[in-house]
């Protein structure tokens, strides 16, 4: 009986020495969770602290990057230091710039150096470095590869083409039985992804970026208005009567289950599409997206950042981590597993990274349109919203372009009001 | 003479006075909850709704008077949030009510397993509206969701219906159609869009097992005899129906009416989950929501916060006036 208390003892004793040594502090950062990122983001931090013997929460966030925007912006206003590192938008350092703190202590000149000179410098805000890039985005063309070959159709170029091609194939799929087949598939509910995909449609037609560089409202012209009538048209077409309600993952529900030829996504829907399981593994041809008649072909610059949280308690701590998983090592590793944009542009010269993304080093030279976002800070997210509410209705049939876009133009100079 | 009475009652040391000041201290615990949790949020609302102030500048409000309010007035999307939450709580409402009638009166009569049945139909009423919400927009997802393929299976419908991207399709003429009574829409048919019928059959789904137990309960109350009474004089099924239940079944009705209407004005969750801020279905809260959260707007959306509460009290007032409901 002694024996064993005093056995126990001992144990209990090792324990907490045991603890005491590997004492550290907790950090919770918030991570995204679309396709693989809540999985990866859990794995790189359980590295991290097992490395600095510091623990990791890992807080699972909203889909919609608007409904995320809205939780992150409730915690901060309220000065909880529940969160310590936040994964935003590159839409968002603008508007969150007061809740940050300065990374630039924290990070050494050569790691800063390394990384895309533009995020950086969209990551500044009045000398404050808000947030390190920890990804980057551009809209990008899915096709199936054994669908263009067995249709003998060439990778599309405008978007008429892409239309065109995308009947074809559907109507060939369905007379071979596929009923539920369709052309193509993007995000078109009503939220900031078609804000993403509306703007690729009218920049690559030659139609502006909605406001300009100088806060001018530009969205009412012909150019934007004719696109947007051609893609209205084509909807129950070429795409499904509901792709209105589609954001990426119900777009990449469709396009994975092997129900549709083309679809517009970002990067991260390569990977998912080629691992075990998918209908499309191997079968996936990515371009850039088609442009209009006289335009250049662009996708959306997108993107996601880490910043640590002016209110937490170990800014430290949490800066190390960040440091951490946006350092070369990771993002190399992300790239591979989950085909992820690095922010570091040597890493588009990576063997391993082009073996298993091959398309990245298509991506390496181009020059994606950025949302407005810089010019309208706070008053973004209304911009924003206004915007894709008209785009929504004329998509769904409620309303021509020329009058939308003509109605869009009083509102956002409503929203304006003496200025940006 | 009466009010010399009362004073010289309520003299200090009276039994009047230390019953009254008894009565006081029971009710100050009760008063202080209100006042903490009702009043002073409610105060704060409306001293923000006469400020510009900013969940991005906290703290740095300044008073501009009516100016939000003037502002709600022009704001078409205010006015179409108002009209789809009276679309909205209008129709869920009475089809929940006559629903849960009918369900109500099966569950009243006696069968085998009645109790079983009982607490199987609370299912819907059981699951968290956002599990329920997200589970249904799924089922009416267009391609590999569960309703189209039922409904092409039984010939309902001949191609697929994208339920929750229709907002320029009316319910009435969908059915029309799909019955081969009409080949084109009718613009002027007094219809809903297909979409809010989806979400709205969502709501009817989810609360006609509630508004059932309700009206259940107030069945339940009506003596036999008076039945028996009514048998023995003649009555058939309706008329009994018509002439008994319905009429003592009248405050029951109008409790269940005011409960479902002043939550069903309400409505945000369903909304929120199954079509987010899309303007074809936005709902009062989830466009305050939006001005609040994602806008960061704390003055405006105090402003419609307000606004709010006022319309669900003209709703309250007609109820109470129109119905004479007596509380006691």
């Amino acid at each position: 009986m002694t024996a064993k208390r005093w056995f126990v003892f001992v144990l209990s004793l090792g324990l907490a020495m045991g603890f005491a040594l590997a004492q550290g502090v907790t950090i919770t950062i918030a991570c995204g969770a679309v396709g693989q990122e809540l999985e990866l983001c859990k794995e790189e931090t359980a590295a991290w602290a097992a490395k600095t013997g510091n623990k990791v929460t890992v807080l699972e966030t909203p889909q919609l990057t608007n409904d995320r925007q809205g939780f992150y912006q409730q915690q901060l206003a309220a000065g909880s230091s529940d969160i310590d590192i936040y994964q935003i938008d590159v839409i968002y350092p603008g508007t969150l710039a007061n809740f940050m703190i300065d990374l630039k202590p924290y990070v050494s000149a050569d790691e800063l150096k390394v990384q895309n000179q533009g995020i950086i410098a969209n990551n500044t805000v009045g000398g404050k470095l808000v947030a390190m890039p920890w990804f980057t985005d551009g809209g990008v063309l899915y096709y199936r590869t054994d669908l263009m070959k067995k249709y003998g159709v060439a990778v599309p170029k405008t978007w008429t083409e892409l239309f065109a091609a995308a009947k074809k194939i559907q109507d060939g799929e369905r007379k071979a039985g596929k009923k539920d087949f369709y052309g193509f598939v993007f995000q078109g509910n009503a939220y900031e992804g078609l804000t993403c995909d509306a703007l690729e449609w009218i920049a690559s037609s030659g139609g502006g970026t909605i406001i300009d560089a100088s806060g001018k409202v530009t969205i009412n012209n012909a150019k934007a208005a004719a696109i947007l009538d051609l893609v209205a048209s084509q909807i129950k077409l070429v795409s499904p009567p509901a792709v209105t309600t589609y954001d990426e993952e119900k777009a990449r529900g469709v396009f994975q289950s092997g129900n549709a030829a083309f679809m517009r996504n970002w990067p991260y829907a390569y990977s998912l599409g080629n691992q075990e399981g998918s209908a499309v593994k191997g079968k996936i041809g990515v371009a850039p997206l088609p442009a209009g008649p006289g335009g250049s072909n662009v996708g959306t610059l997108g993107g996601w950042q880490l910043a640590v949280s002016k209110f937490s308690k170990n800014p430290k701590v949490a800066a190390d981590l960040v440091r951490y998983l946006t350092g070369r090592e990771v993002q190399k590793e992300r790239a591979i597993k989950g085909s992820f944009q690095p922010t570091i542009p040597d890493l588009y010269k990576d063997a391993d990274v082009l073996k298993a993304v091959p398309f990245f080093k298509d991506l390496a030279g181009r020059q994606p349109v950025a949302r407005p976002s810089t010019v309208t800070g706070p008053k973004y997210g209304e911009v924003s919203a206004a915007f894709w509410s008209a785009v929504h209705d004329v998509l769904s049939g409620k309303s021509k372009a020329a009058a939308a876009l003509a109605a869009l133009e009083k509102k956002l100079n409503q929203i304006k009001g003496s200025g940006w | 003479m009466g009010t010399n009475k009362a004073r010289q009652a309520r003299a200090p040391g009276s039994l009047l006075a230390r019953r009254e000041r008894t009565a006081w201290l029971l009710l100050l615990p009760a008063i202080l909850v209100i006042l903490l949790v009702a009043a002073y949020p409610l105060y704060r609302t409306i001293y923000f709704s006469l400020t510009d102030a900013s969940y991005l500048r906290p703290g740095e409000e300044k008073f501009i008077g009516l100016e939000n309010y003037v502002f709600l007035l022009q704001d078409a999307t205010w006015w179409t949030a108002v009209r789809n939450t009276v679309v909205f709580s209008v129709t869920s409402v009475l089809l929940e009510l006559l629903l849960g009638l009918g369900v109500a009166l099966i569950l009243n009569s006696q069968f085998r397993a009645r109790g079983l049945v009982r607490a199987a139909i609370l299912i819907p009423w059981a699951i968290p509206t956002v599990v329920s919400s997200q589970m249904w927009s799924w089922m009416y997802q267009d391609v590999l969701g569960v309703v189209n393929d039922i409904f092409l299976r039984l010939h309902l419908i001949s191609e697929r219906v994208g339920w929750l991207a229709a907002s320029g399709t009316g319910i009435l003429n969908l059915i029309l159609k799909n019955l081969n009574i009409i080949s084109e829409p009718v613009p002027w048919l007094p219809d809903i869009s297909v979409t809010m019928a989806s979400i709205i059959a969502v709501d009817v789904w989810k609360t006609t097992p509630f508004v059932a137990l309700l009206l259940l309960a107030g069945l339940q109350s009506i003596p036999d005899d008076i039945y028996e009474a009514a048998r023995v004089d003649g009555a058939g099924a309706l008329r009994q129906f018509f002439r008994i239940t319905l009429p003592l079944l009248k405050p029951a009705i109008l409790i269940t009416l005011i409960f479902r209407t002043l939550d069903a004005l309400r409505v945000f969750d369903v909304i929120q989950v199954m079509k987010s801020t899309d303007i074809a279905t936005i709902s009062m809260s989830v466009y305050d929501r939006q001005l609040l959260v994602e806008f960061n707007k704390l003055g405006y959306g105090s402003a419609v916060a307000v606004a709010i509460f006022l319309v669900i009290s003209v709703f309250t007032v007609i109820y109470i006036t129109s119905s004479r409901v007596r509380f006691d």
